[in-house]
C-alpha cells in the first residue's frame, strides 16, 4: 500500500491507499465526530455528524477515501456549524430522556453533544410517537431513543451472524423492524449478541443492568468522547 | 382461511418461480403479489423469503419503502388523485370531493365491500392535463365532476379501469397497447428528439465504428445529461468503459418523479425506438450486454407498449445476441459479435429511485436507498458492475450524434449547452405541454412560446430546481446559467408565493428516503418552520433559521435529494424576500410566537375544571 499525505487542520497526516478520511485520522490521532461508524463495521454513512470539508466540498469522513494533498476542514467553525445542527436534529427527531436513561454517561449522543457544547436543541421538538419492543427475556428496544444509525443491522449481520434488524418504511417513518411478524421474542437474538452493545443510544438494551455503572464511572464522566482517539 | 394460505402459497411460488427465485428481482416478485392480492400480507413475505432464500425483514423493508406497495389489504381497484401544486391550481380539491362523495370513503380508505381504495399520490407525470389521476395502471387526464362520477361508476359496475378509457389521446396513445387517454401534447418539435427518425441509420454508423471512437464523437459534441445535472454523456461512459469488469450495464433512468417533469412520457410513447437505438449505441460503447429501463410506477400504461417494441426490435436482430447481423435487414450484412439486450424494470411510486445510485439499489430488489460515493456507478453499480445510468432524452440526443456528427449537433444550443431540450410546460400558460427548444433561449422567450401573461414566478427544473421571479425571466436557460432538467411551472400573479413553497417542502418530506440524518430530520424542520411564517407566527429572525438550516441540510445531506430539497425555501427567499417580510414580525412581547398558552393549557383547564388564575384564557 502506498503512503498518501494529506491536511487536516492545516496538520500534515499521512495514511495508506484505501484508507478513508475517517480511519487515517483515527490514525494519526486526530477524532472526527461520529455516530453510525463503529469498529470493523461497513461504514454507514448516514448519520452526516462526521461532515468534513474536502477542498471546499462537504463529505462524510467515513466514507470518503483519503487522497493525495487533500485539504480537510475538520474544526472549522463551519463544520462544527453542521455537526452541531446534526446533532441537534437527531435530539428534536427522537424522544431522549437522558436524565433517566440507562445509557446516560455512556451515550454517544448525549457525549457529542456535551463535547459539543449543546445545552438544549435549537430546533422544536417533533414528539414522535414510537413503539417500544419488550417481548424479548433478555433485551429490548426503545425506539423513541433510536437515532436510526443501523449500528444493530450491521452488527446483527457482521458480527454475530444473523439478520435480526433492519429498517422498514421511509422518510420520517423510517424505523427499526424485527425479523419476525410480531416482536423480537420471535427472532433469534440472543441477549449476548454484539448488536446490543453496539447501539450508541439507549435504544437497544440489555434488560436487568440498567445503572450498574456508578456516576463518576461511566465512560464519558470525566473525559469527553473523542478523547480515546486525542489521547492515543 | 387454510385454503387461501394454499393459493397464496401457491401464487407466491409460481411468481417466485418466474422470477428465477432470484432475490435480486424483489421488486417484480413484490408487485406481481401486490397486483394480484392488493397487498403484500405478512404470510406473504415469510413465503416470499422463503422462496427466495432470504430474510423475511428483508421482503418487509423492500414493501414497506415503496409507496404503491402495502402490507395492509387494499382495493383491487386503486384511485391515485394526483395532488401536486399544479393539480391544486386545477382545482383539484374539487374532484377529490366528487370522488369522496361518489366512493362513500375519505382519502386513504377503502370501500367498505374492500374494492376500491382511494389515496392521493404526488405528481404522476400529468401536469399538462391536469387533473389528474391513476386508477391502478390507467390514467385519467383532465378530470371534471361529471368524469369523475362516471369514472366511479363504470368501475362499480365492471370492476375493470381499462373500461373507463373511451377516447384516446394523440399519437400512438391509441395504439392498443397503450389504449391511454393521455395526450402528449408535443408543441413544439425541434432538430434532435422530435426530427425526423432515421430507424438504425446511427446503429449502423455506431457499429463501424470502435466504442472508443463513438465516445469521442460524444465528447466532442459536448453533450451533457439531460436529467438535470449535466454530467458530461461521454465522459461518463468513457469512465464506465475503463472501469474493471467483465459485465458492463446500461440504465435509462425513466423515473423522471421531479414534479412538473413529463417530457420522458413523450419520448416514451412516441419516440421509444429511437430512444433503445440510444441505449444499444450506449451499451456498444462502454461494452455492456445488459440494458434495464427503469419506469417509474406512474407510468405502467406503457409497459406493455415497450415490451412490444422491444420484442420486435429482438425479431428484427437489433437486440440479443450478434444483434445487426441480420442479413434480410440489408443494412449490415456482417455477423457481429455484438450482444445487448434490454429488460424493463417497474418502479413502485418512490422519488427517490430517480437518483441514479437509488434507482440501481432499486433494480437490485433493495429499498431504494442511495448508495455510498466513491465507488461511483461507473466503477461499481448494478451488481458491482461498472454501470452509466442515463436520462431517457441523453440516450435520444445520442443518436442523433451518431447519425449526424458532432460538429451538427455543438451548432445547436448555446456555448456551454449544446443541443436542444426539452421542456415540460404546465402550470398557468394557454399551452402547456413538451416543448423542443434549443439551449440558450431566455426564460422570457420559452414564456412568450408557451403563451404565458402576468407571469410571476417560473419554477425551473421542479421544485429541486430554482423559483424564479421577473428578474431573471432575462436569463438563458442553460447548464451555466439557469440548469433544469426539463420541468418549466408557470405561476401568474394571482399565486401564493409560500403556497408553492410549503407544497415543495411536504413533497420533500414525503419523498425522502430517510436514510441519512438532515434530510429526514432537516425537511421536516424547514416545513414547520415555513408554515408558521405562513400562519403569520413568524418573526424577522425565522428567514436567518431558515436559511442557515437550509444550508446544512444541502452541505450534509447524503444525495442530490437532500442537497436540493431546501431549494424553494432558499430560492423563494432569495427571489421573492418582501413577500415573507410581509407576513413576519418582531415579538414585541419577548414570547415564542408560535407558543398558545390558551393551547397549552386547554387540557390543564379541562381536568381541573377551572381556568388558570394566571393566564385567563377563553
Amino acid at each position: 500500500m502506498s503512503e498518501i499525505t494529506f491536511k487536516i487542520d492545516k496538520v500534515e497526516v499521512k495514511g495508506k491507499s484505501g484508507q478513508t478520511i475517517m480511519e487515517a485520522a483515527d490514525a494519526a490521532g486526530i477524532y472526527i465526530p461520529r455516530l453510525c461508524t463503529y469498529k470493523d463495521l461497513i461504514p454507514h454513512g448516514s448519520c452526516r455528524v462526521c461532515t468534513v470539508m474536502v477542498n471546499g466540498r462537504p463529505q462524510a469522513a467515513c466514507t470518503q477515501p483519503i487522497a493525495e494533498g487533500i485539504i480537510v476542514d475538520n474544526e472549522t467553525e463551519t463544520v462544527k456549524e453542521i455537526r452541531k445542527d446534526i446533532i441537534d436534529m437527531l435530539f428534536v427527531e427522537g424522544n431522549h430522556y437522558c436524565m433517566f436513561c440507562e445509557k446516560s454517561g455512556n451515550c454517544e449522543l448525549q457525549a457529542l453533544a456535551y463535547r459539543f457544547g449543546i445545552m438544549s436543541p435549537k430546533y422544536p421538538y417533533l414528539f414522535p410517537k414510537r413503539d417500544i419492543d419488550a417481548s424479548h427475556p433478555d433485551i429490548f428496544i426503545d425506539r423513541d431513543r433510536c437515532i436510526l444509525c443501523g449500528r444493530c443491522v450491521r452488527a446483527s449481520q457482521q458480527f454475530d451472524g444473523k439478520n435480526v434488524l433492519d429498517f422498514v418504511e421511509r422518510g420520517t417513518e423510517k424505523r427499526i423492524a424485527v425479523n419476525a411478524e410480531t416482536n423480537l421474542a420471535e427472532t433469534d437474538a440472543a441477549g449476548s449478541d454484539k448488536m446490543v452493545e453496539a447501539c450508541p443510544v439507549g435504544a437497544l438494551l440489555k434488560k436487568r443492568v440498567g445503572y450498574a455503572t456508578p456516576i463518576g464511572q461511566r465512560l464519558y464522566d470525566h473525559k469527553p468522547i473523542g478523547s480515546e482517539i486525542e489521547n492515543k | 382461511m387454510a385454503t387461501n394460505l394454499e393459493t397464496l402459497k401457491k401464487d407466491v411460488v409460481d411468481i417466485c418461480k418466474k422470477c428465477g427465485n432470484d432475490r435480486t428481482k424483489m421488486m417484480d416478485i413484490v408487485r406481481a403479489v401486490q397486483k394480484k392480492y392488493g397487498c403484500v400480507s405478512s404470510e406473504a413475505m415469510d413465503m416470499i423469503a422463503a422462496e427466495v432464500s432470504t430474510h423475511r425483514i428483508e421482503v418487509e423493508s423492500v414493501v414497506s419503502f415503496y409507496t404503491f406497495l402495502s402490507e395492509k389489504p387494499k382495493g383491487k381497484i386503486v384511485i391515485r388523485v394526483c395532488d401536486d401544486i399544479i393539480d391544486k391550481m386545477a382545482n383539484v380539491a374539487c374532484i377529490d370531493d366528487t370522488f369522496k362523495k361518489e366512493l362513500g370513503i375519505e382519502f386513504g380508505e377503502t370501500t367498505p365491500d374492500g374494492k376500491i381504495t382511494l389515496e392521493h399520490t404526488p405528481c404522476i407525470g400529468m401536469c399538462d392535463q391536469a387533473p389528474a389521476a391513476l386508477v391502478n395502471d390507467v390514467v385519467v387526464t383532465n378530470l371534471s365532476s361529471d368524469k369523475v362520477k362516471e369514472i366511479v361508476k363504470t368501475l362499480k359496475e365492471t370492476g375493470d379501469p381499462a373500461k373507463i378509457t373511451h377516447r384516446h389521446g394523440d399519437g400512438i396513445n391509441s395504439n392498443p397497447l397503450v389504449h391511454s387517454m393521455v395526450r402528449n401534447n408535443i408543441r413544439k418539435s425541434g432538430d434532435v428528439i422530435f426530427s425526423e427518425y432515421n430507424e438504425g441509420v446511427a446503429l449502423k454508423n455506431a457499429i463501424n465504428q470502435s466504442p472508443v471512437e463513438i465516445i469521442r464523437t460524444v465528447k466532442a459534441s459536448r453533450m451533457r445529461g439531460r436529467g438535470g445535472a449535466g454530467f458530461p454523456t461521454g465522459m461518463k461512459w468513457e469512465f464506465t468503459r475503463a472501469a474493471e469488469g467483465n459485465q458492463k450495464t446500461i440504465i435509462c433512468n425513466a423515473d423522471e418523479g421531479e414534479p412538473g417533469t413529463f417530457k420522458d412520457r413523450a419520448i416514451l410513447t412516441e419516440r421509444a425506438d429511437l430512444l433503445f437505438e440510444g441505449m444499444t449505441i450506449a451499451g456498444y460503447a462502454i461494452g455492456a450486454d445488459t440494458g434495464i429501463l427503469y419506469l417509474r410506477g406512474e407510468y405502467a400504461y406503457l409497459r406493455e407498449y415497450l415490451e412490444d417494441v422491444l420484442n420486435k426490435r429482438r425479431a428484427n436482430g437489433l437486440l440479443g445476441n450478434n444483434i445487426c447481423s441480420v442479413k434480410k435487414l440489408g443494412i449490415f450484412g456482417k455477423k457481429s459479435s455484438i450482444n445487448f439486450d434490454i429488460r424493463i424494470q417497474m418502479g413502485a411510486g418512490a422519488y427517490i429511485c430517480g437518483e441514479e445510485s437509488s434507482l440501481i439499489s432499486s433494480c437490485e430488489g433493495l429499498r431504494g436507498d442511495p448508495k455510498n460515493r466513491p465507488p461511483f456507478p461507473a466503477q461499481k453499480g448494478y451488481l458491482g458492475t461498472p454501470t452509466s445510468v442515463n436520462n431517457v432524452e441523453t440516450f435520444c440526443c445520442v443518436v442523433k450524434i451518431i447519425e449526424k456528427g458532432a460538429a451538427w449537433f455543438s451548432a445547436l444550443g448555446s456555448q456551454g449547452s449544446t443541443g436542444t431540450k426539452l421542456f415540460s410546460v404546465s402550470g398557468d400558460c394557454k399551452a402547456p405541454g413538451v416543448y423542443e427548444l434549443p439551449f440558450g433561449i431566455t426564460v422570457s422567450e420559452l414564456l412568450k412560446e408557451v403563451g404565458a401573461q402576468d407571469t410571476m414566478a417560473v419554477q425551473m427544473g421542479g421544485p429541486s430546481g430554482t423559483l424564479i421571479g421577473k428578474e431573471d425571466f432575462g436569463k438563458k436557460i442553460c447548464y451555466d446559467h439557469l440548469a433544469t432538467g426539463g420541468a418549466v411551472m408557470v405561476f401568474n400573479n394571482k399565486r401564493n408565493i409560500l403556497e408553492i413553497a410549503d407544497y415543495f417542502m411536504e413533497f420533500f418530506v414525503e419523498e425522502s428516503c430517510g436514510f441519512c440524518t438532515p434530510c429526514r430530520v432537516g425537511n421536516v424542520l424547514l416545513k414547520k418552520k415555513l408554515e408558521d411564517i405562513i400562519d403569520g407566527n413568524g418573526t424577522p429572525e425565522d428567514l436567518d433559521y431558515l436559511e442557515k438550516l437550509g444550508n446544512t441540510v444541502k452541505a450534509a445531506s447524503r444525495c442530490g435529494l437532500g442537497q436540493t430539497s431546501p431549494n424553494p425555501i432558499l430560492t423563494s427567499i432569495k427571489n421573492f424576500k418582501p413577500v415573507y417580510q410581509k407576513l413576519v414580525k418582531p415579538a414585541d412581547d419577548g414570547m415564542n410566537p408560535t407558543f398558545d398558552i390558551a393551547k397549552a393549557l386547554g387540557q390543564s383547564e379541562a381536568i381541573a375544571e377551572r381556568k388558570s388564575v394566571i393566564f385567563d384564557t377563553v
